[in-house]
């Protein structure tokens, strides 16, 4: 089979404010609203964005943390959304997570090794032996020295932590980790260590990443492709040095321009982009970004822009800057601004 | 009753060492005091046969008698040492403490686990947790003693039922929160499965909490047992209780004053080693608390 390795179709969350046994309907907050992207075998796709825009949510749809309200995750052509509890054990080995918070991530009553060897050990009996060898080896390609196995979390510094968070994520020899602001809870010196690992492991075993941050710096470095989320939906993916040198979507452009840039001398652009994020319980009718969107026009208040291809092979969702070659309304216009949105 | 801010995050920092232990104990003055009253009561009690006499001689010659070299404690009405009975009924208050305790724990952790992982059985059992802890201990002992007869087993029964409530509102709270902490999702994702992640991630957090309300818990079946076997509904009176020797010992109080002096004393220390211990714990496991080791 030579299709994507990971293929993520309309994924989509909703959070149900409230349990609604006597209402009718209830309000719902849209996480994480259609998007779709692949992932190849070896290459790091970066998912970026604000705070609150649905990132973190995609990582924890991706390794059903959370059940999804709609769409598919498929790992080498088989969906792993609707499989059973039973079934999805299986597909975890071929996908792992490392974690925001090295701190909160690792049990702090477990030593290194006994955190890094887990996971194997949920899949196959190992002797002590082959407990200490697996453990002294995952060390070993995270950089640190196996000694290290007998300490507790609380006697690591939190670059170390963190390294044992991606150990324990190559245990199971995975072909997809899914790394969710792995290093933004570090100092830049340790983040750069930490990012120049990623890379390493990458090119020798040639494993996929999924990295989410919001940090633009570390995307520039790390990523193969970008995609960019606005309030749940992704509003441009694109190769990560087009996106950077000539970002299409007015948000993107947006983003890059207020990313600071280590360079005293140069002037700040002018950002802009005024106002806050729309609230996703009540998001604005059709494209979500139009409020705050110097391009907007008439029809991005009536219309979602779908995802358009774009020649240089990125895709973006916009109706300005690419409009959809059909005029089909992918949501009807509806004449109150603001209704709220119900699920019933 | 002194509920705990449910989980407290005690983070061991090293490994314990023999030679620790009397820096630990300075420390850690409650923990040590309890604990080292507790331990010598546990000692004396199962030791009572080695150097005390036999708890149940009568002798109605010597009813009554003031503490002699022979008889430490006097007589009491029936003219049986009152030193013999106070060192053998610490086994009947240790017997009931610590079992109700124990019970009290494992059967409320379970209830707690179980009430913490899985929605429904959460709904249900804590709904009759409420309502058990509605029903008024020493009304619920005599309740069930009448039915069965009096019996050191029922007692432990009836004392443990009452206490289950408060453990399982513990565990239960503790569960509810360590399941959403980033490591037990990183144990998820690393393929665990829901009762090794119990066992292995989250139970481990529910253990300090749950020593500390032992404790307390052990204290308060100490106290319940003598009250209910005062008031006859406990013990059975031919087994020697600290509780039944007050209760028989009350009307010749001007008279013999250790027949009741002795076993109330007793009880006050058991008491109150079993709450300095409980305090000292509590100190020991809470975050806020400056002193750690």
């Amino acid at each position: 089979m030579n299709g994507p390795l990971l293929k993520v179709e309309n994924l989509t969350k909703h959070y149900p404010l409230g349990s609604g046994i006597f209402k009718k309907s209830i309000p719902v907050i849209r996480a994480v609203e259609d998007v779709s992207f692949s992932v190849e075998a070896g290459e790091t796709l970066c998912i970026v964005g604000e705070s609150g825009c649905g990132k973190s949510t995609v990582a924890r749809l991706l390794m059903r943390l959370v059940e999804p309200t709609g769409g598919r995750v498929l790992i080498d052509g088989t969906d792993i959304a609707s499989l059973k509890k039973d079934a999805l054990h299986a597909w975890r080995r071929r996908m792992q997570m490392v974690f925001q918070d090295p701190y909160s991530s690792l049990n702090p009553r477990l030593t290194a090794g006994q955190i890094i060897t887990e996971p194997v050990e949920n899949f196959e009996r190992l002797s002590r032996k082959q407990r200490t060898a697996l453990a002294a080896d995952l060390l070993q390609k995270v950089g640190m020295s196996p000694e290290m196995m007998h300490r507790l979390p609380s006697e690591l510094s939190g670059g170390q932590r963190q390294r044992l968070g991606i150990a324990r994520a190559l245990a199971l020899q995975p072909s997809l980790i899914i790394a969710d602001e792995a290093v933004s809870a570090l100092d830049v010196s340790v983040q750069a260590q930490i990012l120049n690992l990623l890379l390493d492991l990458q090119q020798q075993m040639g494993i996929a990443f999924v990295f989410i941050s919001h940090d633009l710096s570390v995307v520039e470095h790390i990523g193969h492709r970008v995609a960019v989320m606005y309030l749940g939906r992704i509003v441009e993916l694109a190769p990560c040095e087009a996106l950077f040198a000539k970002p299409v979507h007015p948000y993107t452009e947006a983003l890059i321009a207020a990313a600071p840039v280590p360079d005293p001398t140069r002037a700040r652009l002018e950002v802009p982009v005024e106002g806050e994020v729309p609230s996703p319980i009540n998001p604005p009718r059709g494209c979500a970004f139009h409020p705050r969107c110097p391009l907007a026009v008439e029809r991005c208040r009536i219309e979602v822009p779908p995802p358009v291809p774009m020649p240089d092979g990125r895709v973006v969702a916009c109706h300005v800057r690419a409009p959809a070659t059909e005029n089909i309304p992918t949501q009807p216009a509806v004449a109150d601004d603001h209704s709220p949105a119900h699920v019933s | 009753m002194t509920l705990l801010s449910a989980p407290v995050e005690y983070v061991p920092t090293g490994r314990l060492r023999i030679s620790d232990l009397p820096r630990l104990a300075r420390r850690h003055r409650l923990v040590a005091i309890g604990g080292g009253l507790l331990a010598l009561l546990i000692v004396l009690a199962l030791a009572a046969p080695l150097y005390a006499g036999d708890p149940l001689n009568m002798d109605p010659f010597k009813r009554l008698q003031p503490p002699s070299a022979e008889m430490w404690f006097g007589s009491d009405n029936l003219g049986r040492d009152v030193f013999a009975r106070t060192v053998f009924g610490t086994r009947i208050s240790l017997m009931v403490g610590l079992t109700s305790a124990v019970g009290a724990a494992l059967g409320g952790a379970l209830i707690g686990v179980l009430a913490g992982y899985n929605r429904t059985f959460d709904n249900m059992v804590m709904r009759v947790m409420d309502g058990l802890m509605s029903i008024p201990t020493i009304l619920l002992a005599i309740a069930l003693i009448s039915l069965t007869g009096p019996g050191i087993g029922i007692l432990i029964v009836a004392i443990t039922i009452p206490q289950l409530p408060s453990v399982a509102r513990l565990v239960r709270s503790a569960v509810l929160s360590v399941r959403e902490r980033p490591y037990v999702e990183a144990a998820l994702c690393g393929g665990a499965r829901m009762p090794k992640v119990l066992w292995r991630h989250i139970l481990p957090s529910t253990i300090p909490p749950l020593m500390v309300q032992s404790a307390i818990i052990c204290a308060d079946a100490i106290l319940t047992e003598a009250g209910l076997s005062f008031l006859g509904a406990g013990v059975p009176p031919e087994i020697p209780s600290w509780g039944n020797m007050i209760s028989s010992s009350r009307l010749y109080l001007a008279i013999a004053p250790m027949t009741v002096f002795a076993p109330g004393i007793c009880l006050a220390v058991m008491v109150l080693a079993v709450n300095l211990l409980g305090d000292g714990l509590r100190d020991l496991f809470d975050p806020r608390s400056k002193r750690r080791r």
